[in-house]
């Protein structure tokens, strides 16, 4: 056993797959058996009696939802939770470098169009192409930003990067907005209609009258950030250079004692949680399907969340985080009108998502899954 | 046995707390040298100034014949100079095995990581049993062991150990002291940093004395033992 437990596959492969799995599986049955249990309590206070069945009947699709945003947001956060592992600080500029993974990919394919290729070409190749090109777009961004706003602040007090961070948040808005302005006439950009992404697959499932319609793109989103968190626990946990991470987050100067060039380690996380953050950003827009220089405020404060919900500096944690976070995110998107009759919709799940922040916040600061993996010895 | 690293007038700060005021010393090649004195004496900042933590801001350290006072951390460990920090510094989300390994981290090629991971092994056959535990599981005694394993990883020159005996049983500090002295025996330079005085002077050739980031005394260590102040002051004999 402890054999197996040490062989590559089970290690880099076997386990970082099961355990999104066991969260993806934990958070969703964990939030289903809320709603059914809410569901049978509210069934007496609201006129329509078939409350549980109507719950019912849109939970496999509410879930399919949920997952979709919340691997997204999941990989969002692994970029918060890296940086604030090895610098201790929130990089508040990392949404931005998300909207510009976002921005960067869909010109891409609005280029293809442009080009009148876009219909000749694979719709998966295209993907990938627009994946790969905001993940070095983004990752060397976020090593600029670094390398401009805050090393030059290393060692002053926390707060001064934070601010500069923020600055430079609001910097690259305007900066991607004035971009865009000149090259193309205005803002928005609006991912062209390509392939068969918007279609479904049709899964029969038993005990259902109606098959579940999962779309392709959600599919595509889960499947891709799925493979790069696999990428990233290889990266982390069975790479020289990860483990230089690792041991930089944990004591930095004991690092620096070892050979290690520590700048350099923290512009390769800088990287590394940049194209994270872009590739995050291509799934979002291919969901989202129209981008402006400021919607990476949104899912940038999310993602945020899920960091601080799973234990900001724990990977784990914010793959976790994220996860929880979209499920009730849909959840309270779905069932919210449902529950109250309509007297609520939708655009309350947002008080959700960060009133959770707030009961994590009082009454488990570290986070779900505890400890930092950043914290001082 | 020539000058091997040595200290020139050395003046450090962190901000404006004026740490080091004009140190200077020097460790020939095979010595034990001890820096001794009380809390805040400037002893942690000599050894972190030496290894680039923090630089000197006037005054000059060189090593070898080479000024490193501007060198990175990162570049003077691969000149041969290692240094095991105060409160040992050991990885505690990283297992025993791969706390070593980062010791090694210049070194590319895994067969030599593996024979120098053997040696420490053989000098700490303790180690060897918590393999697979993460450093911060370990006993104060074993991190000691850790961290010196670690900091010989690189085989250096010269090591600098700060408080090695800090929070460890008499049993476990004869052990670590022991083993200092078997690595200089060997061949490897010292440079000590000891609050328990006794024992750095019993076991080191020459000592300086610190007070207030200023050296006050210098001498070969078996005279330090028996000079009154130091008798006094940090031997506790009347």
């Amino acid at each position: 056993m402890k054999q197996f437990a040490a062989s590559p596959v089970y290690k880099f492969f076997l386990f970082p797959i099961g355990q999104i799995i066991m969260f993806a599986l934990g958070s969703s049955v964990g939030l289903s058996l809320i709603t059914v249990l809410l569901a049978y309590v509210f069934k007496f206070n609201v006129t329509n009696f078939d409350l549980v069945e109507r719950s019912l009947l849109i939970l496999p699709q509410v879930v399919i939802n949920g997952l979709t945003i919340g691997f997204v947001y999941s990989t969002i956060a692994l970029g918060y939770t890296m940086v604030y592992g090895v610098l201790e600080f929130i990089n508040f500029a990392h949404s931005e470098i998300f909207m510009v993974g976002g921005i960067v990919g869909v010109q891409l394919i609005a280029y293809f169009e442009h080009l009148g290729i876009l219909a000749t070409l694979n719709q998966y190749l295209v993907i990938a192409l627009a994946i790969i090109l905001a993940i070095i777009i983004s990752g060397s961004l976020a090593v600029t930003v670094e390398r401009v706003a805050y090393k030059p602040l290393r060692g002053a007090p926390k707060l001064v990067p934070l601010i500069s961070a923020i600055g430079m948040s609001f910097f690259l808005q305007d900066a991607v907005r004035l971009i865009l302005s000149l090259t193309t006439g205005e803002f928005n950009v609006i991912l062209p209609q390509f392939g068969t992404f918007d279609e479904f697959l049709l899964v029969a499932l038993p005990g259902m009258a109606d098959p579940l319609r999962i779309q392709i793109k959600s599919v595509i989103i889960v499947g891709i950030a799925v493979l790069m968190l696999v990428v990233l626990n290889f990266l982390v946990n069975g790479t020289k250079v990860g483990k230089a991470i690792r041991a930089v987050a944990q004591d930095r100067p004991s690092a620096s004692l070892m050979g290690i060039n520590v700048s350099q380690i923290i512009s390769i996380t800088f990287l590394v949680g940049g194209a994270l953050g872009g590739a995050a950003g291509v799934l979002f827009a291919l969901k989202a399907t129209k981008l402006d220089p400021f919607v990476g405020f949104f899912p940038g404060l999310k993602a945020f969340t899920s960091a601080v919900l799973g234990g900001i500096g724990n990977l784990t944690g914010a793959l976790l985080g994220g996860l929880v976070l979209g499920l009730l995110e849909s959840f309270a998107a779905s069932y919210l009108s449902i529950f109250t009759n309509g007297a609520f919709g939708a655009e309350y799940k947002d008080i959700f998502a960060f009133a959770i922040l707030i009961v994590v916040l009082i009454f488990r600061p570290s986070g779900l899954l505890g400890e930092t993996v950043g914290q001082k010895a | 046995m020539g000058k091997l690293l040595e200290l020139n007038n050395v003046h450090s700060y962190y901000g404006h707390i004026h740490a080091l005021k004009g140190i200077s010393l020097h460790v020939d090649e095979g010595e034990i040298v001890t820096l001794i004195g009380s809390n805040g004496a400037g002893k942690s900042s000599t050894l972190r100034t030496i290894s680039g933590i923090i630089h000197a801001r006037e005054g000059k350290v060189s090593f070898d014949g080479k000024d490193i006072t501007h060198i990175e951390p990162h570049n003077v460990v691969n000149m041969g100079l290692g240094h095991v920090p105060e409160g040992r510094g050991i990885f505690p989300k990283l297992t025993v095995q791969e706390n070593l390994e980062m010791g090694a981290y210049t070194i590319n090629d895994p067969k030599a990581i593996k024979e120098r991971i053997e040696l420490v092994f053989e000098l700490f056959p303790r180690l060897k049993e918590r393999i697979l535990q993460f450093g911060g599981t370990l006993s104060g005694g074993e991190q000691q062991m850790l961290a010196i394993g670690r900091g010989l990883m690189l085989n250096p020159r010269i090591l600098m150990l700060d408080e090695p005996s800090m929070g460890l049983a008499p049993v476990l500090v004869d052990l670590i002291f022991d083993t200092i002295k078997k690595l200089n025996d060997k061949g490897t330079t010292i440079l000590l940093v000891e609050q328990n005085a006794l024992m750095a002077l019993s076991i080191a050739h020459r000592g300086y004395v610190l007070q207030t980031g200023g050296i006050v005394l210098t001498d070969d260590a078996a005279k330090l033992k028996q000079n009154e102040m130091v008798q006094k002051t940090y031997l506790g004999i009347e």
